[in-house]
């Protein structure tokens, strides 16, 4: 079966910089997507090349195994979900929702934009303006807009922004929720790695235009392909050319026999609720992170400790 | 007094002085008499209004509103495409704004006069297909309609492009990409989401255009010759010629009270409440 979304080289200049730097790409259909990556890294200029809204410099864009590349959007089975909702002022959330309906000819609209709504929880405000509408409610409304046409690939710019944290975490069980409910393949992008790691079935880290790593959350997370992904994806200590994620460093008074280990001085304590971090300030002037337990942790600001960690927890590259 | 009401005082003592006292003589004059020489006299009486009625006024009222909507619709339709299009010329956006305003740097009249140098038997476009042999005699473009209207949408088309420029020009434009996205095509875009969005600025620049085009006095004077009458060439006349200021003010009076009336509506009108 050929894949729902294949780039193939896409290179993307704009005048003075290149955006998009060869990038390729395949997803498989019915799966929940990231495109994972620190602002300026290329993602958004990507998810807008699959769009529509944007022509790659060179490179292939195909849609169910058909080159795309000189089609319209409004010629393209993908739909965006827009940062800022892009919701029609003039028209209620029923109006918005049947929007794309009424331009793909499709019939019975009341009734497939009301089971939309409905899917997003909003039946209720079938006939508030957008204006009358709380953000959260604009971005399902925005969500269900595009839903209701069942695109091939839903392409979703960062939705989650504009929201306040509480209602960001609930969105993304929703979110999550929603793709699974309807089987259409979700490409997702954004800059928040936490969201990445915990709604995505396989998520893409770029950087400078380009993917650095392609694989599940765990992959990515655990074996990181690079020190950009290692370092983006989390915190990691650098002892020499080793990294270790602080949950992997340990501390100890004595020095440790049989694992590598380094002295250093504990600058400050963090209490973080369920763990404590441990800042410490080593010999060789670097500083590290390590993630005790609340209840192990029997050190104080300004002791001289060891830091140490097992070899396996070591990430080496090149 | 706060220091707000000082701030309004200057612009409030204006209006009544220039505005609000000459409205009020003019509503006074049209309930009296005319005198001999011009000016009012004693008593008071209803029949300048009555007057109005009159089949040959009635048919100059109507000849007046065709014509200002007729002009308000050209100037829709030259100036909605080229708002749009300044909308969205990037860095040269200001240079087409100072270009739709280089008319206002001349007299109004001189640019109306200009006009006549164009249209008449022996200008600029009859001149032209002569020499080129495409016409016989020369067209007939002076004084007329036509010429009017020419005269009246060439001067009030920068009332109509300035607020549509402002309304499209924020315009989001990931409202058109979500359009776009939906399955609109460029025309679909435009009539379903453009044109209902910036209808702010359509409505704004079609009364714009409407009220004064309404009123007009020189333009049908110069380039209609006389021949094409307009409510503001009939004031005028009362004032001038017949030497019947009451029928004048009565005029006027009614003049001013069907621009207020149609702007009253379209402010209380749905679509002004919804979208301003």
């Amino acid at each position: 079966m050929a894949s729902v979304l294949e780039l193939r080289n896409i290179v993307k200049n704009f005048p003075g910089h290149r955006a998009v730097d060869n990038v390729s790409l395949s997803l498989d259909r019915g799966g929940f997507y990231s495109l994972l990556g620190p602002s300026g890294c290329g993602k958004t200029t990507t998810l807008r090349m699959i769009g529509g809204f944007e022509q790659p410099t060179s490179g292939e864009v195909f849609l169910n195994g058909s080159a795309v590349n000189a089609l319209k959007p409004y010629q393209r089975d993908v739909s965006t979900v827009f940062q800022s909702y892009a919701l029609f002022p003039h028209l209620t959330a029923l109006g918005n929702v049947e929007f794309g309906l009424r331009e793909r000819r499709l019939d019975n609209r009341e009734a497939r934009a009301m089971a939309a709504l409905d899917l997003v929880k909003l039946a209720g405000k079938r006939d508030r303006l957008p204006a009358q509408l709380s953000g959260g409610e604009k971005q399902r409304v925005a969500l269900a807009r595009s839903l209701v046409i069942e695109p091939q690939l839903l392409l979703l710019d960062e939705p989650l922004a504009a929201l306040d944290p509480k209602l960001r975490k609930q969105m993304r069980a929703e979110l999550k929720a929603l793709q699974r409910r309807t089987g259409i393949t979700f490409l997702f992008v954004t800059h928040d790695q936490e969201e990445a790691l915990s709604m995505s079935d396989k998520l893409a880290v770029m950087n400078e235009g380009r993917i650095e790593q392609f694989g599940s959350p765990e992959e990515v997370y655990l074996r990181p392909a690079t020190r950009f992904v290692a370092g983006f994806l989390g915190a990691i200590n650098w002892f020499g050319a080793a990294g270790v994620r602080p949950e992997s460093t340990r501390v100890s008074r004595e020095a440790p026999a049989g694992v590598p280990s380094i002295r250093g001085a504990i600058e400050s304590t963090l209490f973080l609720g369920n763990c404590v971090h441990l800042n410490a300030m080593l010999e060789d002037g670097s500083r590290a992170i390590a993630e005790v337990p609340r209840a192990q942790n029997r050190f104080q600001e300004g002791e001289t400790v060891f830091l140490h960690w097992h070899p396996g927890d070591e990430l080496r590259f090149e | 007094m706060t220091l707000r009401r000082w701030f309004l005082l200057p612009a409030r003592a204006w209006m009544a002085l220039f505005f609000a006292v000459p409205l009020a003589i003019v509503c006074g004059y049209s309930f009296l008499t005319r005198g001999d020489y011009g000016g009012v006299e004693q008593p008071w009486t209803l029949e300048n209004l009555a007057r109005l009625a009159d089949p040959l006024y009635l048919a100059i009222l109507w000849r007046s509103v065709w014509i200002a909507a007729l002009a308000t619709l050209l100037c829709a339709l030259l100036g909605f495409p080229l708002a749009l299009f300044i909308s969205r010329a990037g860095r040269r956006r200001n240079l087409f704004l100072q270009l739709v305003l280089l008319p206002f740097w001349t007299s109004f009249l001189v640019r109306t006069y200009a006009w006549l140098f164009i249209l008449r038997d022996t200008g600029l476009i009859n001149t032209v297909l002569t020499r080129l042999h495409l016409i016989a005699a020369p067209l007939p473009l002076l004084y007329n309609d036509g010429a009017v209207l020419t005269g009246l949408v060439y001067n009030f088309l920068p009332f109509f492009v300035l607020p549509m420029y402002a309304t499209l020009e924020r315009l989001d434009p990931a409202l058109i990409e979500a359009a776009s996205d939906l399955g609109a095509r460029p025309f679909a875009t435009l009539c379903r989401v453009v044109i209902p969005v910036s209808a702010p600025g359509l409505v704004a620049g079609c009364v714009l255009v409407f009220v004064p085009c309404l009123g007009a006095y020189l333009t049908p004077d110069l380039l209609g010759g006389g021949k094409s009458v307009m409510l503001g060439n009939l004031v005028q006349n009362q004032f001038t010629t017949a030497r019947d200021w009451p029928f004048g003010s009565a005029l006027s009076l009614v003049l001013m009270l069907a621009s207020a009336l149609l702007l009253a509506a379209l402010l209380r009108s749905r679509l002004a409440r919804e979208l301003m």
